[in-house]
């Protein structure tokens, strides 16, 4: 096994998603399952070959610097499960 | 004209009618919304939309009556629910999205409704576009209007675009709109026996396409014939300033490139695609369609796609590692889902433990653990490099071929609930397709025959990149020879 369940439990963590303490035990073993099956990439020889992030043109279009939408606060706070004097609301951060 | 007769019509046979007047677009959009709701039993439409298709089809007669008809006036299709419609509830078929009405509109989507489209509903999907089996909604799992003769089993009809291909197969829909990530457009279409196109990467704007994997995610048309197809991609394609990938091309005319000359063309047959146990009918159906196109006057030529092997399990770091990071914006904070925490930290993680299903969740971790410190290299620039090889595999092959003819999947559908217990017995059903998203490459699927227990199957066409002429016309080519004119059992022995 590539993961255990603490590995998937700090995972799990990183990426923000409870987990109920039954479901790593099985989780561990899919993921380690599919990362096994990743494994066989290793048999490539890559030495010297770039990464690819994308088959796009890799400079970035410009243009002019400014604002192109302006005034839709109400329909971007539009559906937050909860606002506040115009912004989103979160439980509280700071003691 | 009955409803039966109007429900049969091709996207380019309505465009016709509509324009001699022989019926109007709301006649028309009428008779669509009653194929959605007697195609419920599919669970293909997550959220119909009757009263917006007629609306939309009374300013299509309008246009129509003073002869100002547009490309695609009084045409109903069916938006699979990845694109962003405004005021329009759009689920990306996951519970943390709940109750989203996007206050903006996808551009594919615009583009549609700007040609005279109309909006028949939103179709069901597998969670974020994340599956072949569109089994893993939210809103439960579409069935294919197909079934084995004799056989009451439900079968999927593919995915992520499932609710898409069944709308569009059991003619509840003319056409519909699809993305492709691994395959998410070609192998429904496959699974259904309709004809599914995913364009360039760049070729259609991603804007208001809810993100999966960004370097991947492909929007693009699906419908009953090529030539629909292309008369769809025509409304879709284009560049658009909010979307930086994508591509500043002009945009030729696709239905012209149906002219069903493909002499002297060299096809590229890759022997790579023989892969250990793929069923025997679908490697006879590959050598029909290899006798199709040289009796049409194309050239046969076999190739090398010596990576082939690799695209699925790069894929498999890469879509996760992008999704991983995609998917970071569903906290319960600005849309969708809330469930509530002690603190910040713990609504974030209720919120996404209890919006994301199954399948979701072991992409994210995936990819969180593939970007994570220490495995970053081993895993995703390790894939990242395996992309470019591939991409090199397509490179050295288009310089001696014009496009590659391959099966679009390596079977039939499959009952519902098959093939749910092995992560990686469902991630083999996009062997042949997922090469293509890799490299960013064109390729539709054609329905070309059907399986020994009576289910379609397709062929796939894979071209250079902004080369969708060349897969359109030798598609067509394929469609002539194959003369798919089977019904699934929904359409051909009335509703369930």
């Amino acid at each position: 096994m590539v993961l255990d369940k603490a590995a998937v439990a700090h995972i799990a963590t990183l990426a923000r998603i409870r987990l109920a303490e039954a479901e790593l035990e099985s989780l561990a073993g899919e993921l380690s399952h599919i990362l096994d099956w990743v494994e066989q990439l290793n048999e490539v020889d890559t030495t010297g070959v770039p990464p690819m992030a994308s088959v796009a043109a890799a400079s970035l279009p410009m243009r002019e610097d400014e604002v192109t939408d302006l005034g839709c606060r109400e329909a971007i706070l539009g559906n937050a499960p909860q606002v506040a004097h115009g912004f989103f609301a979160v439980p509280k951060v700071v003691e | 004209m009955s409803d039966g007769a109007l429900l049969a019509l091709t996207l380019a046979e309505a465009r016709e009618g509509l324009g001699r007047k022989q019926f109007s677009a709301r006649e028309f959009a009428a008779a669509y919304n009653d194929a959605v709701e007697a195609a419920k039993p599919l669970n293909a439409y997550i959220t119909p939309t009757p009263e917006r298709a007629l609306a939309m089809a009374d300013a299509a007669d309008e246009r129509l009556a003073r002869g100002e008809a547009l490309p695609l006036d009084g045409i109903p299709i069916a938006v699979k629910d990845l694109f962003c419609t405004r005021g329009i509830l759009t689920t990306a078929g996951s519970h943390i999205l709940d109750g989203f009405l996007p206050p903006y509109e996808s551009t594919v989507t615009e583009r549609l409704w700007q040609a005279g489209a109309v909006m028949l509903g939103k179709a069901n999907l597998d969670e974020f576009a994340m599956g072949s089996s569109s089994t893993t909604s939210w809103y439960g799992p579409v069935e294919n209007p197909w079934r084995r003769p004799g056989d009451n089993r439900p079968l999927v009809p593919g995915g992520s675009s499932g609710g898409s291909a069944a709308a569009v197969a059991a003619r509840a829909a003319l056409a519909a709109i699809g993305t492709d990530t691994g395959g998410s457009i070609r192998q429904p279409a496959s699974f259904c026996g309709i004809v599914g196109l995913k364009p360039t990467y760049g070729r259609c704007s991603r804007w208001g396409v809810v993100a999966y994997a960004s370097s991947l995610d492909h929007p693009g048309p699906m419908g009953r014939t090529v030539r629909d197809v292309a008369v769809m991609l025509q409304a879709m394609a284009g560049h658009d300033i909010r979307d930086s990938t994508s591509a500043r091309v002009p945009v030729p005319n696709f239905e012209a490139a149906l002219t069903g000359d493909i002499r002297g063309m060299r096809i590229g047959i890759p022997k790579e695609y023989r892969v250990d146990g793929m069923p025997k009918e679908i490697e006879a159906l590959w050598q029909q369609g290899v006798d199709w196109l040289r009796a049409a006057g194309a050239k046969p030529v076999e190739i090398s796609l010596p990576m082939t092997r690799y695209a699925l399990p790069a894929y498999y770091i890469i879509a996760p590692a992008e999704a991983s990071s995609n998917l970071a914006r569903y906290d319960g904070v600005r849309f969708g889902l809330r469930v509530e925490g002690e603190s910040l930290e713990e609504m974030y993680e209720l919120t996404r433990g209890a919006g994301f299903g199954a399948e979701v969740r072991r992409r994210v971790l995936i990819g969180t653990y593939a970007l994570s410190a220490g495995y970053y290299d081993a895993y995703y620039l390790k894939a990242q490099q395996v992309r470019t090889l591939i991409a090199r595999d397509f490179e050295t092959a288009f310089g001696r071929v014009n496009c590659i003819l391959t099966p679009t999947a390596p079977s039939a559908a499959f009952v519902i609930g098959e093939k749910t217990d092995d992560p990686i017995a469902m991630y083999l059903n996009d062997v042949f397709t997922v090469p293509a998203n890799l490299a960013g490459l064109p390729a539709a699927s054609v329905p070309a025959g059907l399986s020994s227990d009576g289910l379609p199957l397709g062929l796939q066409i894979t071209g250079r990149a902004f080369d969708e002429e060349t897969v359109l016309r030798v598609a067509g080519v394929l469609e002539s020879a194959a003369q798919f004119r089977h019904l699934p059992s929904f359409v051909a022995e009335g509703r369930r």
